[in-house]
């Protein structure tokens, strides 16, 4: 269980997180969704220790991950598979050696077994025999998949998915909304998911939470969502340009 | 007058604060020194990039200043001392100064500089958060091997660009002065005292280690986009230049 606690981030006087309290269920699937520029990526972030709140913390599985020491805490980040929103592959490294990393530093399995591993979870992602290729050789929506193949490779409990689906043709997000589902119902993954897809929410969310001006300001299931009373939750699922939300940015 | 003393101590505050967090870098990377073995992968790869990969321009630089020493030795010996001496002149003065100087600073611009720019790319494009998230520490991955190999390879190149250096200032001799090849290297030869030479290596040792701590803490505090690396890429070779240049003046206090 992962238990955000009044979390708060600024960059410089930019408020982005002004106290987000927000618990994550062992075995669920929790859809973050939100304005762009909101700060899902920032929240994200925050729960691997990527980055620091300025006020506030965090406990993975009862362990405050701002307390434990370097080891302690790359324990807890092998749990967890992170897929970055930008994909964030290393671009002096093959797909195949962006997959392996994890299990070439943390495993001593054989360079046989690591290659059947990667092999597999590429079938996973719809990209099979792509192995040798370079990240600068990919798609936008390839190096997505790549990324969530590199996320996926240590058999998570957690998965952290920042905009799994975004830039991937209907078909193909489809597949991937599957994937989530099926990682989470046979290997009883954990799943947070920020998407802007709104077919996805639909399809992946056991759970939707929605952040706004830095706070958590909904929480419910899909049908909740869709028929909640509050306002800017509603304008932001109808997809309104009317509303309390205006169109033109905001300063936080 | 107020404002210049208080811009001044905040100056000398950033300053002391930087300093200290290189050091508090160096710190944990010297931890992971203990896993060289482990690491040697990554260790071997930098010692190819920085070390083997340097050797042509090394030989390069290593040739022209053994030449340029050679004919501006000759010119301050012309008619006080004989040019039987300038063998022994000129290579005193490649070993202990010319060598390591050079060499670190022609690495400075290679090596320091794609550092700092490697992982200053890495930083902005959000491969070193991706490190992290992986349970990998950048300092161990990316740091050590390349501060290791700053360290141990730097000497190395700097005993190739002595040797070369040598071979140049023989050659302009050669050309200009007729000087036959017992009289140079016999002079070379006589001067010839090991501690020079190591002497030289030690400041090597110095620079080497310098350019390439230079090169990965520009790198880990890039910010700012494409924008932001190429600044990186020019503080690291600025930083690193002045830093071998203020090194190579304490170390000469020290060793002589
Ligand atoms: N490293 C940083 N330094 C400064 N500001 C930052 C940094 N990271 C994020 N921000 C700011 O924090 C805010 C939230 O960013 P974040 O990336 O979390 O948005 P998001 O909700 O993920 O948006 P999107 O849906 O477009 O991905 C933005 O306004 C951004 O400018
Ligand atoms: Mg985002």
């Amino acid at each position: 269980m992962i238990q955000i606690n009044d979390l708060h981030k600024s960059f410089g006087d930019k408020v982005v997180l002004r106290g987000v309290d927000l618990e994550v269920y062992d075995g669920e699937r929790l859809v973050i969704v939100g304005r762009s520029g909101c700060g899902k990526s920032v929240l994200l972030k925050h729960i691997i220790n990527l980055m620091e709140p300025d006020k506030g913390y965090i406990l993975v599985d009862n362990i405050a991950i701002r307390r434990v020491g370097q080891s302690d805490l790359f324990f807890l980040r092998k749990q967890f598979g992170f897929l970055f929103q930008g994909a964030a592959l290393f671009d002096s490294m093959s797909v195949s050696e962006n997959i392996a990393l994890p299990l070439v530093e943390h495993t001593n399995l054989t360079s046989a077994e690591i290659a059947k591993k990667v092999a597999e979870k590429l079938e996973m992602v719809g990209l099979p025999g792509i192995e040798e290729l370079r990240p600068s050789e990919l798609s936008g929506g390839m190096k997505k998949r790549v990324g969530l193949a590199r996320a996926i490779i240590m058999d998570p409990k957690y998965i952290l998915y920042d905009e799994p689906t975004t830039g991937l043709d209907p078909i193909m997000a489809a597949n991937i909304d599957k994937l989530i589902i099926e990682l989470s119902e046979k290997l009883k993954v954990t799943s947070i998911v920020v998407t802007h897809d709104m077919q996805s929410v639909a399809k992946v969310a056991t759970r939707v939470v929605m952040l706004h001006l830095g706070k958590i300001i909904f929480s419910g299931s899909v049908d909740e969502l869709y028929n909640t009373e509050n306002k800017v939750v509603a304008q932001f699922v109808k997809a309104e340009a009317e509303g309390p939300i205006q169109p033109k940015p905001i300063k936080y | 007058m107020t404002n210049i003393v208080s811009s001044l101590g905040r100056t000398t505050i950033a300053f002391i604060l930087e300093a200290g967090a290189v050091f508090i870098m160096l710190g944990k990377v010297s931890r992971y020194l203990l896993q060289l073995w482990k690491n040697r992968r990554l260790v071997y790869e930098q010692m190819m990039v920085i070390g083997v990969q340097s050797v042509p321009l090394v030989l390069f630089v290593g040739v022209f200043a053994g030449a340029v020493a050679s004919i501006q030795t000759a010119y301050q010996l012309k008619g006080y001392i004989s040019y039987n001496y300038l063998g022994a002149a000129t290579s005193v003065a490649i070993f202990i100064e010319l060598g390591p100087v050079l060499t670190a600073l022609v690495i400075a611009g290679r090596v320091g500089a794609s550092i700092a720019a490697e992982i200053g790319t890495m930083k902005v494009t959000e491969q070193l958060d991706a490190l992290e998230s992986l349970a990998i520490d950048p300092l161990r991955y990316l740091a050590m091997p390349r501060i290791f190999s700053g360290f141990f390879m730097i000497p190395i190149l700097t005993i190739l660009a002595d040797f070369v250096g040598i071979m140049g200032a023989y050659l302009v001799a050669y050309i200009n002065l007729d000087l036959a090849p017992e009289i140079f290297f016999g002079s070379v030869k006589e001067f010839f005292s090991l501690l020079n030479v190591f002497s030289g290596l030690i400041k090597a040792f110095f620079f080497g280690g310098t350019t390439a701590i230079i090169g990965c803490y520009v790198g880990f505090n890039t910010s700012g986009g494409a924008e932001g690396v190429g600044q990186s890429t020019i503080r690291a070779f600025v930083l690193s230049s002045a830093l071998i240049l203020l090194n190579d003046y304490l170390l000469s206090i020290i060793l002589f």
